[in-house]
């Protein structure tokens, strides 16, 4: 279980902004994401960077109930 | 008339809504996620000091065209403040390790709703001598465009939509200003 946090177009295609997500590595939760909300947010994942505690992460890093995994699509600030 | 100081600042916006802000008047920079209309000329005054001759600004403000065609009346920029102002922390520093002349560093941007002509980030860079404070602030803002959690959404009379400009997140040591696309 970990907190994930979906931002910009991700929280839009989620429905939510904040989350509770099962699973044990950053792959798993984001897979977990995307079987409860759907294809939308599929399509928004497959171009988004996944940031563990504010750092860039990998799929098979391993995640617990105090870490916050972010689906960060990409940017367009300024 | 003295320079606003960064806790003065807080404290002003504190009376409207929830401020923070990661930097202090003991900070060398001052970098902030900000809900409110940035004010330039207060950012400014903040940078310039007796030992820099030289003081850039950028001002990216919300502007009409885009490229999907539509005439904007609005923008709406989202981000998680946390976030956005750790990157802008690393933009600073990596600023201060290209050009170690610099002297102070301002990165201001804003989120929620910015009308038309109001700027939705602000760069100050003070310097002894222009040469590195146009540098620095050139790779300042080409750095905020492509590192720092940041997502805009374009509003025209009937509809909106994310920004189609979007692009994909970079580390700040990776970022080359010269190559940097100029749609901004």
């Amino acid at each position: 279980m970990s907190r994930i946090l979906l931002l910009g177009p991700a929280r839009e295609a989620a429905g939510v902004r904040e989350d509770e997500i099962d699973g044990e590595t950053v792959a798993e939760v984001v897979a977990a994401a995307v079987a409860r909300y759907g294809a939308d947010f599929e399509a928004i994942v497959a171009v988004s960077q996944l940031w563990v505690n504010g750092y860039a992460a990998t799929p098979t890093q391993r995640v617990g109930p105090a870490d916050e995994v972010a689906v960060l699509p990409p940017i367009s600030g300024g | 008339m003295s320079p606003i100081t960064v806790r003065e600042w807080v404290a002003a916006k504190s009376g409207h809504c929830r401020v923070r802000v990661v930097s202090t008047d003991r900070s060398p920079d001052w970098v902030a996620i900000s809900p409110f209309v940035l004010d330039t000329h207060e950012l400014v005054a903040w940078a310039t000091r007796p030992d820099c001759g030289a003081v850039v600004t950028f001002v990216g403000t919300a502007r009409t065209t885009s490229t999907t065609g539509h005439e904007i009346l609005e923008l709406e920029y989202e981000t998680d403040p946390r976030l956005a102002e750790r990157r802008l922390a690393e933009v600073t520093a990596e600023a201060r390790a290209r050009w170690p002349e610099i002297r102070a560093v301002v990165l201001h941007h804003r989120i929620g709703t910015v009308h038309l002509t109001e700027p939705a980030v602000v760069v100050v860079v003070a310097s002894p001598h222009r040469g590195e404070a146009f540098d620095a602030a050139r790779f300042c803002i080409d750095a905020v465009k492509r590192t720092v959690p940041m997502w805009k959404r374009e509003v025209w009379r009937g509809g909106s939509a994310w920004s189609d400009e979007a692009i994909d997140i970079v580390d700040v040591v990776d970022v080359n200003p010269r190559a940097t696309e100029e749609h901004a």
